[in-house]
């Protein structure tokens, strides 16, 4: 661990040259796999992310876990062995891939509209390729990314983005590994960007209570900047889709 | 509904709370951001901690042996281990065997408040750099789950740390001596802050926020807001999960709300732990059974016993009465035979 490697630098560059509140590089594409009813691949940085999405359907391992009101939502969060610097010996099932698959869960039970399928099952599977900072953040925007490729009804985009404190003063967005190693604490949040509802918040190691309020706002501004990729990137997808097909079914 | 620390809660209960809620009442009489009370307890051993809070009981011990140091990343630091057992017994729901989504969950957060935020000086219990440290193993089971069950673990674990002591080590060049207990005084552990585990059951999207929920609450509520603070206002770990959709003055209103908790609970560990060394220094004795001898029996009153007794007699006199029955029935039957 080096310590002599500032967060932030005196004419404010952090160690990959962004600037304190600008997000890394977001490249998506919606509908990669031909098998899940939905899926997609996001970019965050370094970090790379596939998510895949089957369903609603029928409830497997018997009718007891199926509810009469909402469909059951399942996720499975995956690293893949060589993602880490080190390689990975359990890609899943450890803690740290049982707790971030229900952080998921939980995410995306808040958005999908499960009222609509009663006793049905919807299957969010998400595999990291590359871990480099981010990977909570890059998984929600993924499955989000993933259900809408598979026409699932959710209320709002759910986008999630970390923050952080460099120099006790100065909150940064988008951590990336280096920067999550060196530094403080690092929050997650995951939001509706729209309305402004928070749907997720995490975090661990120490900072003082006073400077929560700016770090939060920051993450919540970097939520709202996510949307914006997003949406964009969804709206290409449905244009080359609907135009390959000639605009099928539609007016 | 999530589905991580589901109760099984019927319907009429649940509007039932539902409308208390609206009406701006809790169930057990308690204000929306009251808590219960927290009983803690020192057992025999160094590092037995027996909380209560309400009728949710924990118990933590700490425990530790000499292990090999986590190479190449941490070689001078000691290790710390945390387990939360939800057994059968706590609740008819939980499974032993299997760890359950929600001990997973239990885990990561005691975890991240007590290791991540590096409470306990992990270099003190360095023997010897890159071969021989102490690792340190703190289990918490759990008793009884009345609610809250986060809380009232995140107590017992810091209190059991606080009042752990390492054995006394004499290193003589390649030799290492491990003095017991009785030869040399062991050694307290160094805690650098203090930090607890507050929880909020969150309700109709951020309508109502309820501290401290008891069991019927969890099964009930929309989400969860965990904060892990110390007596500094310092964030020690923050959880906010379940079907919630907050805005953040909420947030930020609740979280100053808990930092206030935080200093009242850091407090009673400390008043508790410097009670239990009086009794130890005066030489009295201590322990859990002193738990046994303090429970008064209650008498019951004079009025309850006399109709006790009455009870007692009047039984005898139905029991010749129905004797006297059978036997007339039987000579009545004899007779018409």
């Amino acid at each position: 661990m080096s310590t002599n490697k500032e967060l932030i630098s005196k004419i404010g560059l952090r160690l990959d040259g962004r600037r304190a509140n600008e997000l890394r590089r977001i490249r998506c594409k919606l509908g990669v796999f031909t098998q899940p009813d939905g899926s997609a691949y996001l970019e965050q940085g370094l970090t790379k992310v596939l998510a895949a999405v089957y369903g609603p359907h029928q409830v497997r391992g018997g009718r007891s876990k199926a509810q009469h009101d909402n469909a059951i939502v399942n996720c499975q969060f995956s690293m893949a062995v060589f993602s880490t610097n080190e390689r990975k010996r359990r890609p899943r099932g450890d803690r740290k891939s049982t707790e971030l698959s229900m952080h998921l869960q939980q995410a995306l039970l808040s958005v999908i509209k499960t009222e609509l399928y009663p006793w049905s099952q919807i299957d969010v599977y998400v595999e990291v390729l590359h871990a480099d900072g981010g990977i909570y953040p890059a998984c929600v925007n993924a499955s989000t990314l993933a259900l809408i490729d598979a026409g699932i009804p959710i209320k709002e985009y759910v986008c999630a983005c970390t923050a952080s404190l460099a120099n006790n003063d100065t909150p940064m967005l988008d951590i990336s590994h280096q920067e999550e190693i060196i530094g403080g604490p690092t929050l997650t949040v995951a939001a509706l960007p729209m309305s402004g509802k928070i749907v997720l918040m995490e975090m661990s190691q120490r900072f003082h209570l006073d400077h929560l309020k700016k770090v939060l706002e920051k993450a919540l501004k970097g939520c709202r900047d996510v949307k914006q990729i997003l949406d964009e990137a969804v709206r290409l997808h449905v244009r080359d889709v609907g135009s390959s097909t000639g605009w099928a079914g539609t007016g | 509904m999530s589905s991580v620390r589901k109760t099984i809660v019927s319907n009429c209960e649940k509007k039932f709370l539902l409308k208390n809620l609206s009406e701006w009442t809790r169930l057990d009489g308690r204000a929306f951001d009251e808590f219960r009370n927290v009983e803690i307890e020192f057992g025999k051993d160094w590092g037995c901690c027996y909380v209560s809070l309400g009728k949710t009981k924990v118990l933590a011990q700490v425990s530790c042996e000499i292990q090999q140091p986590e190479n190449r990343s941490r070689p001078s630091e000691g290790i710390l281990n945390i387990n939360i057992e939800l057994n059968a017994i706590a609740a008819p729901h939980f499974e032993s065997g299997r760890q359950s989504d929600l001990q997973v969950q239990l885990n990561r957060l005691l975890e991240k408040c007590l290791k991540d935020s590096r409470a306990v000086d992990l270099e003190s219990l360095c023997i010897k750099m890159n071969e021989k440290v102490w690792a340190l193993r703190l289990d918490i089971n759990v008793m009884n789950h009345e609610g809250n069950i986060l809380d009232c673990a995140s107590i017992a674990a810091l209190a059991a740390l606080v009042h752990f002591k390492k054995p006394d080590v004499t290193c003589d060049g390649e030799e290492f001596t491990i003095h017991s207990y009785q030869q040399r005084d062991p050694i307290p552990m160094v805690i650098h802050h203090y930090p607890v585990c507050i929880t909020y059951s969150v309700f109709n999207g951020g309508e109502f926020i309820l501290a401290d929920p008891t069991l019927l609450e969890e099964g009930v509520a929309d989400a969860f807001l965990s904060v892990g603070l110390n007596a500094y206002k310092e964030l020690c770990g923050l959880h906010l999960g379940g079907k919630a959709d907050l805005s953040t003055d909420v947030i930020l209103n609740t979280v100053n709300k808990a930092a206030v908790r935080a200093v009242i609970v850091v407090q009673l560990i400390k008043d508790a732990y410097e009670e239990d060394n009086k009794r130890r220094q005066k030489k009295e004795d201590v322990g859990f059974h002193k738990r046994l001898e303090t429970e008064k029996k209650e008498e019951p009153s004079e009025g309850l016993s006399l109709y006790l007794d009455g009870w007692t007699v009047r039984e005898k006199k139905n029991k010749k009465k129905k004797q006297t029955k059978t036997s007339n029935d039987q000579s009545v039957s004899v007779e018409q035979l």
